[in-house]
């Protein structure tokens, strides 16, 4: 198996007394893609942040490689360099151009030089199929574009692992795909992902292994084929169940 | 109106406008100063700064400029400070315009969503990096409004200079009218030379206003 990524050993995260993480355990090999599911509420988005240190934690502790990841710590930034992420809503920054927006980053933090950094940016662009949109500001763009942009903000900072906070949850369906169709391309050149999404089939197509998260455990860790056909808990079943409808059968129309 | 008499006084009214725009420009520079560092403290909630940022914005918005002029030219001698007629104005025009300030940077901040600096330091971008590149830029594009009202109103209450000693365009008037009566001209070429500062100070910002805003909003 593959060199351990992510640690995240007895994770616990409250706000105040109410428990959003109770004692969480995960482990991320590198080039592995976690697709994390669960009724909302259950802390998903949560873990992402805790993950990236945006939020404090109660307890337990979160590793990526070697390096311990500590809310608030000195070396905060140079961790978060190796940790792409990208918002539900469109977090894109609205007085920057596109290619700006991608550029900020490297040039300011990573001080790399600004023209091989738009040779990558502009590939990058390219591969997302906005290549012409490089001078536009985000408000010019869809949010199925805006998220895309918002991906290549993220890659280019070359992280070794990329997190995914429901991405797709705030656009519109035919944007969804778009925006999906670039995770899978990702998905396929091996880079480690933690993705929460409530887009089924698109998790079932591009997880490696499946976290159904509720009330602050996961309560069922599997493969997307085990987990989507024959779930083990009653509660991965029930929360199946939401995605699926009866045929109405019409008595006249037989 | 008598143009002779008006034409005799425009030197006057020169000299005064000149110690009006310069006291006016040295107190509202130091006032954004304030200002800026006042809002950064109430935007990050630096503990005991912030309480203290808080009792000074209080005390200078809710007092007139005409008793905080009082309080600095007559009260600090009394307790061993020194003061001249025209520190004294800068003081007290930084001291209300800091409060002024800080109230206009401090919206223009808060109005930014938390998501933005989020982003930046997922990044990678240190906080000082994220006000630079992220925050400040956006913020400052929201603030021009009421940073222009405030340069405007700040110019305009240098005309209480006058009470402690200084030969503004204020006091220039006042003398004048003592002096010699002609109280329609005097108060004309008062009329005239505040609007003469004043106007392109409102066009300037007019136009800061259109080229920030079209980088700033409607994300």
């Amino acid at each position: 198996m593959a060199e351990t990524l992510l640690t995240i050993n007895e994770l616990v995260k409250q706000y105040g007394d109410k428990v959003i993480l109770n004692g969480m355990n995960l482990e991320v090999h590198r080039g592995e893609v976690i697709v994390v599911v669960g009724p909302s509420g259950c802390g998903k988005s949560t873990l992402l942040r805790c993950i990236n240190a945006l939020e404090p934690i109660q307890g337990g502790e979160i590793r990526l490689g070697d390096e311990k990841i500590v809310y608030g710590s000195k070396n905060l930034s140079s961790i978060r360099q190796h940790i792409g992420m990208v918002f539900q809503s469109y977090d894109l920054f609205p007085h920057l151009t596109v290619i700006d927006n991608i550029l900020l980053a490297p040039t300011k933090v990573q001080k790399r030089n600004k023209a091989e950094a738009t040779e990558e940016a502009m590939q990058l662009l390219d591969r997302v199929g906005l290549r012409d949109k490089a001078k536009s500001y985000p408000r010019e763009l869809s949010g199925g574009q805006k998220q895309r942009v918002a991906i290549v903000r993220a890659l280019i900072m070359h992280p070794e692992i990329l997190l995914f906070d429901e991405v797709t949850a705030a656009l519109d369906p035919e944007m969804v795909r778009e925006v999906l169709d670039v995770i899978v391309g990702l998905a396929q050149e091996n880079k480690t992902m933690i993705i929460v999404t409530h887009e089924m089939s698109f998790a079932k197509a591009v997880a490696d292994r499946v976290i159904f998260l509720d009330e602050g455990h996961i309560v069922e860790e599997s493969s997307p084929d085990v987990f989507f056909e024959h779930p083990e808990t009653e509660r991965a079943q029930q929360f199946l169940n939401t995605f699926e409808f009866t045929p109405v059968k019409h008595p006249a129309q037989n | 109106m008598n143009w002779d008499v008006i034409s005799e006084y425009i030197p006057l009214y020169v000299e005064a406008a000149k110690l009006t725009v310069k006291l006016g420009v040295i107190g509202i520079i130091i006032a954004i100063l304030v200002g800026i560092v006042c809002a950064i403290i109430s935007y990050y909630k630096v503990p005991v700064l912030k309480q203290i940022t808080q009792v000074y914005i209080e005390l200078s918005r809710n007092t007139p400029l005409l008793i905080q002029l009082f309080f600095i030219y007559y009260g600090l001698p009394k307790i061993g400070i020194p003061t001249n007629p025209e520190a004294c104005g800068i003081v007290g025009l930084a001291f209300l315009g800091g409060s002024y300030m800080a109230e206009a940077f401090r919206s223009g901040l808060e109005a930014i969503e938390p998501i933005q600096e989020e982003s930046a330091y997922s990044l990678g971008m240190n906080k000082i990096q994220t006000m630079r590149f992220v925050i400040i830029p956006q913020a400052a594009a929201i603030s021009v409004p009421a940073f222009v009202a405030n340069i405007i109103f700040l110019l305009k209450e240098t005309s209480v200079f006058s009470a402690v000693s200084l030969l503004d365009l204020m006091f220039t008037a006042k003398d004048l009218i003592g002096l010699y009566y002609k109280t329609s001209e005097a108060l004309f070429l008062l009329v005239v030379f505040y609007l003469i500062i004043l106007l392109p100070v409102s066009v300037l910002g007019t136009l800061l206003e259109r080229r920030l805003r079209y980088a700033g909003f409607g994300s």
